[in-house]
């Protein structure tokens, strides 16, 4: 094995590593919004607000990310949805937010089930008890449901955050320049298969075992508050 | 206080209540008995609108509760209500439980809802439990917790649903203690309760309900030393008085 070209090229898999990074905070972000807002639209009494979050859920967790991506990736432009030609980090601002609502679409189905879950295992004495006090349902979810429902919530939460980063990688195919899309040039530049991909795995690796500890340690945080 | 008519529930297929009828007048407590599945926590549940009635009226202060143009979360500021199985809030100290609806609903300053809750907790014999957790309490002092939470929002009426029942024995008397004060100070009260001597002791009048109707109500003394119904004299029978 040979890693002599690390020293020439160790800049492609930082900035890969940065759009990967950033990829994942605008997933994450957007991802666990929308999921709220599915998880309550599911949880909800209204049948057309249960029925439309029922659908998405159930169609997004049952089609391939690659096909969500593609439809989001010609979709966007299609239904005259453009962003300025312009270039972050290396990459078409066009591509790159075709990846982040793909992503972020998909997340948000998953996520929204999390949620769901979570609150659903809450007893349902407590928002008995907060409605008979007079508070009104928004009220009571936010001051009485939500808060008990994080400590069940996070730990999946935090699994989905690690698998958003890793499923990224597969936006490399609409040509982000993300760490997968680097490992592919620094390949093509060197001839070398497979040691770049070593490098790869390893800067991925660092990548969530890093997000995993922050987010172990934010749930020992909960843990100590009650 | 309170004004039930031709009351109706159904859960799926099965009737519940099959037409209750009910007054109860400001200042008077009112036990509720009957066998498990008689729908006697049902009532009370209707009452507050926890479960929705399929048919009938019941009119809070005159105000319709089962109407869809008063706001059911205004009405409820009025009714207390006490669960079998406390349901405190467990993320919250026992203070921010009694504290949390009068302080959100803006009915008090901060200050001023934290003086009332002390005081509160001192009369249910907690005042030096403010600053725990629930976890950290035993069961009958949860649910003097959880009176002194529906206090804080100074009810007209107290709903409660068998607030003995999930308790130890030994912690029963300690509860029952604080609703004997509390029918005392003049609340109007709706107990559900397997208590027998609780209810002789404290009940203005005792209904029993069997298969959801009202089969017999009368002062306590009567109703226990002398029921008519013969199926309340089998219930009576069968309960250990």
């Amino acid at each position: 094995m040979d890693f002599s070209f690390v020293k020439d090229y160790y800049m492609f898999f930082i900035n890969g590593a940065k759009i990967t990074i950033l990829l994942a905070i605008f997933t994450i972000i957007f991802g666990v919004i929308l999921g709220v807002l599915f998880a309550l639209m599911r949880i909800s009494r209204n049948p057309v607000l249960k029925g439309i979050a029922a659908v998405y859920i159930e169609f997004i967790r049952g089609t391939p990310i690659m096909v969500q991506l593609f439809i989001f990736y010609y979709g966007l432009s299609f239904v005259g949805i453009t962003f300025p030609d312009i270039s972050v980090l290396g990459s078409n601002l066009n591509d790159l937010m075709a990846g982040i609502v793909a992503l972020s679409i998909n997340s948000a189905a998953y996520v929204a089930e999390i949620v769901r879950a979570g609150i659903q295992a809450i007893d349902k004495g407590q928002m008995e008890a907060a409605r008979s006090l007079g508070l009104n349902y928004t009220i009571s979810m936010k001051t009485i449901i939500l808060p008990q429902a994080i400590k069940n919530i996070l730990p999946a939460l935090g699994n989905e955050f690690i698998a958003i980063i890793k499923e990224s990688s597969i936006v490399s195919i609409i040509g982000i320049h993300e760490l997968m899309y680097s490992n592919s040039t620094v390949r093509g530049i060197t001839f070398r298969p497979f040691e770049p991909l070593i490098i790869t795995a390893m800067v991925y690796f660092a990548i969530t075992f890093t997000l995993s500890t922050l987010v172990r340690a934010f749930e020992r945080r909960l843990q100590t508050v009650d | 206080m309170i004004k039930v008519t031709d009351l109706h529930k159904n859960f799926g297929k099965l009737h519940v209540l099959k037409g209750i009828d009910l007054n109860i007048d400001k200042g008077e407590v009112v036990v509720i008995i009957g066998p498990s599945g008689s729908g006697k926590s049902t009532v009370l549940r209707c009452l507050n609108r926890l479960e929705e009635a399929d048919k009938g009226q019941i009119l809070f202060k005159d105000i319709s509760v089962t109407d869809d143009k008063n706001d059911i979360n205004v009405i409820r500021q009025d009714m207390g209500m006490v669960f079998q199985n406390f349901n405190l809030f467990p993320h919250m100290t026992v203070l921010e439980n009694v504290t949390l609806a009068p302080t959100r609903l803006n009915m008090m300053k901060e200050k001023e809802a934290k003086d009332k809750g002390l005081k509160l907790l001192k009369r249910v014999g907690l005042g030096d439990k403010a600053n725990n957790y629930p976890n950290q309490l035993s069961g009958g002092q949860k649910q003097r917790v959880a009176i002194a939470r529906a206090l804080a929002m100074s009810p007209d009426l107290m709903l409660f649903d068998e607030p003995t029942s999930a308790l130890d024995p030994e912690m029963v008397g300690e509860v029952l203690e604080v609703m004997k004060q509390l029918a005392a100070d003049g609340m109007t009260m709706v107990i559900v309760t397997h208590e027998m001597n609780f209810a002789k002791e404290v009940a203005d009048r005792v209904l029993f309900i069997d298969d959801g109707i009202i089969l017999e109500e009368a002062p306590p003394e009567e109703l226990f030393n002398n029921p008519k119904n013969p199926r309340t004299k089998d219930f009576l029978r069968r309960v250990i008085i």
